[in-house]
C-alpha cells in the first residue's frame, strides 16, 4: 500500500505540470491575441508609457514572447515554476501575495465544502436506503422523482432561486419575529462573518443538492443489487433479523460505490462552489477565482487553480486507498 | 431465482429480437419516455424554428426600456425582461445557443470518445497505456472550474469557445467508458469466432465491436445533452460564456437576479422554468434508455 | 438440543423479555418457546404450494409436494433446473424473496409447529437453529466484506448472545471441525482468500454452527472439482452421521444421491413425480422422467453407444397443461394423459409414481 502511494503521488507530478502548463499557455495566447492586461487595467484613464512600462516590467509581462503569436513562452513558464517550488506564487494588482488570499479564503471554502458533503451524504444515502428497501414502493418513487428534479436544476438556478426563498421571505419573517441571530444569520442572503457555520448552511444545502440526488440514486441501485446477492440470502437463512441483514450485510457493500463516489464528487463541489460563493457573496476560495476572473488577475488564476487541482488529485487518491479498506478484495502494490 | 425465471420464459419464442429492438419497444411503450422526448422536440424547434412559435423575430423584437419589468399580461404573456423586451420571445430565442452548443458538444465528444476508446480498448499496448494517461490529465481537472478557468484565460466567448472549452473537457469519460466497454465485448466468443475466420480488423470493430459496445456511450451522450445545456447556462451567468447582445437563458437570468428580489419574480420564473425542464427532459430521456438497455437497474 | 421444558402457543415469544436482565434476551432468542414436540416426527412437508407472481404471469413452481424427512436419515431431491427443488428448499427455510414468491398452500412441519405459519419474527428464530441451509456457491454466498470468523460468529452472537470473544472462538473449532488446517489462524481471513473447496467447508461450518435437527444442502457440490466433490460429501456424510440430523440434498447428479440418499424425491415442473427409497429407484423407476434420467447417465458399460437424452423442454409454469406435465417428452404418453393429470399412486411398499402407466414402466 506504502508504494502504491507513493507511486501514486509521483505521477501527479505530470498532470500538475500539464495543467499548468496549460494554463499559462492559454494566458500567453490571450496576451499575445488581446494584448497586455495592464492597459486594460487602467480602462480609459491610461498612464503615461513610462509608468506602465515600469508596471508591466513588475508583473513579469515585458517579455518579448508576448509580441509573437503561438510563442509558447516557456522562459516565463520556467521562472513560474521555479517560483512556486520556493513557495512564491506571486502577487496580485493590489501587491498582495497570493498565498495570503488563499490563506484567507481557503477556510471559508472548507467549511462550505464540509457542510455540502455532510448534507449530500447523510440525506442522500438515507434517501436513498429507504428507496431501496421498499422498491416501486410509495417512497421509491417520490424519492426517484424528486432526485430526478433535483439533479436537473442547475446549481446556478437553484442558488438564485433559494437565495431569494430563503434570504428574503425566511429570513425576513424570521427577524421580523425576533428569532435568534445565527438563525436569521442562516437565512441571510449573504455571508456573515460573526457567523462563519451559520450562515453557510444555506449555501451549503445548496451546493450539495445536486449530489444528493447522485448519491441517493447510487445508494438506492446498489442496495438493490446488494440485496438481490447470494450471501444476503445467507445471512437471512443464518436467521438474521431484516435490520441486520439489510444494515449490516448488505449496506456495508452497496456504500463502497457511494464513498467512491463522494470522494470524487470533492472535486466537483469546488466547481459547484465558484457558483454558489458568487452567488452568495461567500469571501471563499471560489470567490477568489470568480473575483480574479473578472478583474482578468491569470496569476491568481493559475495559483488557485493548481492548488485546487492538487486537492482534486488528493481527494482521488483518498477515496482509491479507501476503496482498498471497504472491499478486501482489493489490493494495490 | 434465476433458474426459475430461465424456466417460466422458455418457450416464450415470440418475445425474441435483439436488444436495441427490445429496448425500443421498451421505450415507446413508457409514457415517461414520451414526454419527455416530445418536450425535447418542442424546445429543439425553438432552437431551430423560433419564427414558428414568436413572431417578433430571432433578435427578441422591439424592446421598450418604458415598458421594463412589466408582469405578465395579454401583450406580452410572461412580461418583459429588464430592458422591456418581451420575455416569452426572450424565452424561445434563449434555446438556440443551449441547444447548439448541446449539440454540436455531444457529437464532437461522442466521436472522439468512441474513436479514442476503440483504439485503446482493441489494440492495446502502449498506444492503450498512452492514451489511458492522457484520459487521467483531463479527468484531473475540475469541469466546471476548468472552463471558466480557461474560457477566462481565453478572452474571447462565444458559442466556438464555449463548445471548444466544453469538448476540451468532457471527452476522457466517454473515453474511459467505450474503453472498458470495447475490452469487455473483445474478449467474447463470437469475436474471437469473427476473428479465426479471417476478419480483418476494420469489419470487426465495424461489425462486431461497435454495436456491441456503444450502447452505455449512447445513454451517457443523452445525459450529456442535458448536462451541456446546463454547462452553458451556468457559464453564461457567470460571465464567461455568451454575452450580450446574444439571447440565451443564462443572460437571462442573471439580469433577472437582481431585481427579482425587489420583488418581480416573473423575471426569474420564466427563464429558470425553460432551462429546468429542458435539463430534465433530457435526464429523463437518458434514465429511460438507460433502464431499456440495462434491464438489471429494474 | 432440548426442546422439552416448556410448550408455549407460538404468539407468546415475546413474554420471555419481561424477565429482563440479557440472560432472558438469550433465552428469547432461543426458538425453544416455540412449542416443538420432540414425540413429533422431524420435518413433514405437505401439499406444499409456491407461485412467483411476474410481470410474464404467475408462474407455479411449485404444485403439491409432499415428504417427510427424520433424525439421521438423507432424503434426495432430485430434478433439473427449473423443476422447483431449490424453491422447495427456500421455502422449508422461509427466505423466498416475497414479492414475486408466495407460499400459497400447504404445510411444513417441524416437530409438529407448522413453521408456515409462525411470524417471521418467531420463524427467524427457527433458521440457522432448528433448521440451516449450505448454499451452492460458496464464493458468492459468503459476504466478500467480512472476515469468515465474523460471519462463523454471527450465530452465536444473534442466536445465543454470546460475547465476541466466546464467538470468535466457538468460529475456530467450527473450522476446524470441518477440516480446515491451523484454523484458529484463518479466521481473520476473508472468503476470497479460500479455495473453492475450503469455502464449501466454511459454508458447512457456518450452517452446523447452531447444531441443527434439519440441514438442507443445495447443490452443494455442483461448483467444485470432482475430487473435491468426494471430499465434501463424505464430510456431510460424516457429519451427519455424528449429530444425527436430517439430512436434504438437493442435486441434478443422480450419482451423488446414489451414493449417500436413504430416500429419494424425483421432481418435475414443481411436482413431485416419484417417491421411493434409492434403491428401488435406481433398480426399477416407476416414473418415465426418473427412467429417462437414469438412462442420460453417462455409464463405462454402455461406452461407445449414444448416450440418451430427454428431447424436449420443461413445460412454462406460467402455463401448466392440464393432464400431466411430463407427457410431451414421454414416450409412453397417451390420449389420456394430455386431459387427466396424474395423482402420486402406490406403486409398492413405501413407493409412490405420477404415472397413469406406471406398472408398463416398472415393467419394462
Amino acid at each position: 500500500m506504502g508504494r502504491y502511494v507513493l507511486r501514486r503521488l509521483l505521477q501527479f507530478i505530470p498532470v500538475l505540470l500539464g495543467t499548468m502548463f496549460l494554463l499559462h499557455y492559454l494566458q500567453t495566447v490571450s496576451i499575445q491575441i488581446n494584448g497586455n492586461p495592464i492597459t486594460a487595467l487602467f480602462g480609459d484613464r491610461q498612464p503615461p508609457p513610462q509608468t506602465l512600462a515600469a508596471i508591466t516590467t513588475a508583473f513579469g509581462l515585458d517579455d518579448p514572447c508576448l509580441q509573437q503569436t503561438g510563442n509558447p513562452c516557456l522562459g516565463m513558464f520556467l521562472d513560474r515554476m521555479s517560483g512556486y517550488t520556493q513557495g512564491d506564487f506571486g502577487v496580485d494588482f493590489n501587491r498582495q501575495p497570493i498565498t495570503r488570499l488563499i490563506a484567507d479564503a481557503a477556510p471559508v471554502t472548507v467549511r462550505l465544502t464540509i457542510i455540502a458533503v455532510l448534507f449530500e451524504s447523510l440525506v442522500g444515502i438515507l434517501a436513498g436506503v429507504v428507496a431501496g428497501i421498499r422498491k416501486n414502493g410509495f417512497a421509491d418513487n417520490f424519492i426517484r422523482l424528486s432526485t430526478t428534479l433535483v439533479i436537473s436544476v442547475p446549481v446556478f438556478v437553484l442558488g438564485v432561486l433559494v437565495q431569494i426563498g430563503s434570504g428574503l421571505y425566511v429570513g425576513v419573517w424570521l427577524r421580523d419575529n425576533g428569532a435568534p441571530e445565527w438563525l436569521s444569520a442562516a437565512f441571510s442572503v449573504t455571508y456573515q462573518t460573526d457567523h462563519p457555520w451559520a450562515s453557510l448552511l444555506v449555501p451549503g444545502v445548496v451546493l450539495g443538492a445536486f449530489s444528493l440526488g447522485f448519491i441517493a440514486r447510487l445508494t438506492r441501485t446498489s442496495l438493490i443489487e446488494t440485496l438481490r446477492a447470494d450471501y444476503v440470502r445467507t445471512a437471512r437463512a443464518k436467521g438474521l433479523s431484516r435490520r441486520r441483514v439489510v444494515g449490516i450485510h448488505a449496506l456495508r457493500n452497496s456504500l463502497i460505490p457511494v464513498v467512491t463516489y463522494i470522494g470524487i464528487d470533492l472535486g466537483a463541489l469546488m466547481g459547484g462552489a465558484l457558483v454558489t460563493e458568487g452567488i452568495f457573496n461567500i469571501p471563499g476560495v471560489g470567490g477568489l477565482v470568480f473575483g480574479s476572473v473578472a478583474a482578468g488577475e491569470t496569476p491568481v488564476i493559475i495559483a488557485v487553480v493548481t492548488m485546487l487541482t492538487l486537492v482534486f488529485l488528493l481527494a482521488s487518491l483518498l477515496v482509491d486507498v479507501l476503496y482498498a479498506v471497504l472491499d478486501p478484495r482489493i489490493r494495490y502494490e | 431465482m434465476s433458474e426459475l425465471a430461465t424456466a417460466a420464459t422458455a418457450g416464450h419464442t415470440e418475445r425474441s429480437g435483439s436488444l436495441w429492438a427490445d429496448a425500443w419497444r421498451e421505450l415507446y411503450r413508457n409514457p415517461v419516455f414520451v414526454v419527455a422526448s416530445v418536450v425535447v422536440l418542442i424546445v429543439m424547434s425553438w432552437a431551430v424554428f423560433p419564427t414558428l412559435w414568436t413572431s417578433t423575430g430571432t433578435d427578441g423584437g422591439t424592446c421598450e426600456l418604458v415598458d421594463s419589468r412589466l408582469g405578465p399580461s395579454s401583450e406580452h404573456i410572461f412580461g418583459t425582461t429588464f430592458q422591456g423586451c418581451d420575455m416569452y420571445s426572450h424565452v424561445i430565442n434563449g434555446a438556440r445557443p443551449s441547444i447548439i452548443i448541446a449539440v454540436l458538444v455531444t457529437l464532437a465528444t461522442t466521436l472522439i470518445g468512441v474513436a479514442l476508446g476503440v483504439i485503446a480498448g482493441f489494440y492495446g499496448g502502449w498506444l492503450d497505456t498512452v492514451l489511458s494517461r492522457i484520459t487521467d490529465v483531463f479527468l484531473g481537472l475540475p469541469f466546471l472550474l476548468g472552463a471558466l478557468v480557461f474560457l477566462a484565460l481565453l478572452g474571447e466567448q462565444n458559442i466556438w469557445t464555449v463548445s471548444a472549452v466544453l469538448v476540451v473537457l468532457s471527452w476522457p469519460p466517454i473515453t474511459r467508458i467505450m474503453r472498458g466497454s470495447v475490452i469487455q465485448v473483445k474478449a467474447l466468443d463470437y469475436v474471437e469466432a469473427a476473428r479465426a475466420l479471417g476478419a480483418s480488423n476494420m469489419s470487426i470493430i465495424f461489425r462486431h465491436i461497435l454495436p456491441n459496445s456503444i450502447a452505455p456511450v449512447i445513454v451517457l451522450a443523452t445525459l450529456y445533452l442535458g448536462g451541456f445545456v446546463s454547462a452553458e447556462a451556468t457559464l453564461t451567468f457567470l460571465g464567461v460564456g455568451l454575452q450580450i447582445p446574444e439571447i440565451s437563458w443564462g443572460i437571462t437570468v442573471a439580469q433577472g437576479q437582481d431585481y427579482a428580489i425587489a420583488g418581480y419574480p416573473h423575471l426569474l420564473i420564466f427563464p429558470c422554468a425553460a432551462l429546468i425542464i429542458t435539463v430534465l427532459a433530457f435526464i429523463v430521456m437518458g434514465d429511460a434508455m438507460r433502464d431499456a438497455l440495462d434491464p438489471r437497474g429494474r | 438440543m432440548s426442546a422439552t421444558q416448556d410448550i408455549k402457543p407460538a404468539d407468546t415469544v415475546g413474554i420471555g423479555r419481561e424477565a429482563s436482565e440479557k440472560q432472558s434476551r438469550k433465552e428469547a432468542a432461543r426458538s425453544d418457546a416455540l412449542g416443538f414436540d420432540p414425540s413429533a416426527p422431524l420435518l413433514e412437508v405437505e401439499d406444499l404450494h409456491v407461485e412467483f407472481r411476474t410481470r410474464e404471469g404467475v408462474a407455479h413452481a411449485i404444485n403439491g409436494a409432499s415428504f417427510s424427512l427424520s433424525e439421521g436419515e438423507t432424503l434426495g431431491i432430485l430434478g433439473e433446473s427449473g423443476s422447483g427443488k431449490s424453491v422447495t428448499a427456500q421455502a422449508i427455510m422461509g427466505i423466498l424473496d416475497s414479492p414475486p414468491a408466495f407460499v400459497t398452500g400447504g404445510q411444513v412441519r417441524l416437530r409438529g409447529v407448522d413453521l408456515l405459519t409462525l411470524p417471521e419474527e418467531s420463524r427467524r428464530l427457527v433458521r440457522a437453529d432448528r433448521v440451516a441451509m449450505v448454499f451452492q456457491d460458496a464464493l458468492s454466498s459468503l459476504n466478500p466484506v467480512f472476515t469468515v470468523g465474523h460471519q462463523l460468529a454471527e450465530p452465536f452472537r444473534i442466536h445465543r448472545g454470546y460475547s465476541k470473544q466466546e464467538a470468535r472462538k466457538e468460529a475456530a473449532s467450527l473450522l476446524d471441525l470441518v477440516g480446515i488446517p491451523a484454523a484458529s489462524g484463518r479466521v481473520h481471513d476473508y472468503p476470497h482468500q479460500f479455495s473453492g473447496g475450503m469455502r464449501q467447508r466454511v459454508m458447512i461450518a457456518m450452517a452446523l454452527a447452531l447444531d441443527p435437527d434439519v440441514l438442507i444442502a443445495d447443490e452443494p457440490t455442483t461448483a467444485l472439482d470432482v475430487t473435491v466433490q468426494a471430499q465434501i460429501m463424505k464430510l456431510l456424510a460424516d457429519l451427519q452421521a455424528e449429530r444425527n440430523m436430517g439430512l436434504i440434498l438437493i442435486t441434478h447428479d443422480m450419482g451423488v444421491v446414489a451414493d449417500v440418499a436413504d430416500k429419494i424425491c424425483v421432481m418435475y415442473a414443481g411436482r413431485i413425480v416419484e417417491r421411493a427409497d434409492v434403491h428401488s429407484t435406481y433398480g426399477n423407476p416407476a416414473h418415465p422422467y426418473t427412467k429417462a434420467l437414469l438412462e442420460s447417465i453417462p455409464r463405462v458399460d454402455l461406452k461407445g453407444q449414444q448416450l440418451a437424452t430427454i428431447e424436449g423442454l420443461p413445460p412454462n409454469l406460467t402455463r401448466l397443461p392440464d393432464g400431466c406435465s411430463f407427457e410431451p417428452r414421454c414416450s409412453w404418453a397417451r390420449e389420456r394423459c394430455r386431459v387427466d393429470d396424474p395423482p402420486l399412486y402406490d406403486v409398492g411398499a413405501g413407493r409412490q409414481s405420477a404415472c397413469h402407466y406406471y406398472e408398463e414402466v416398472l415393467g419394462s
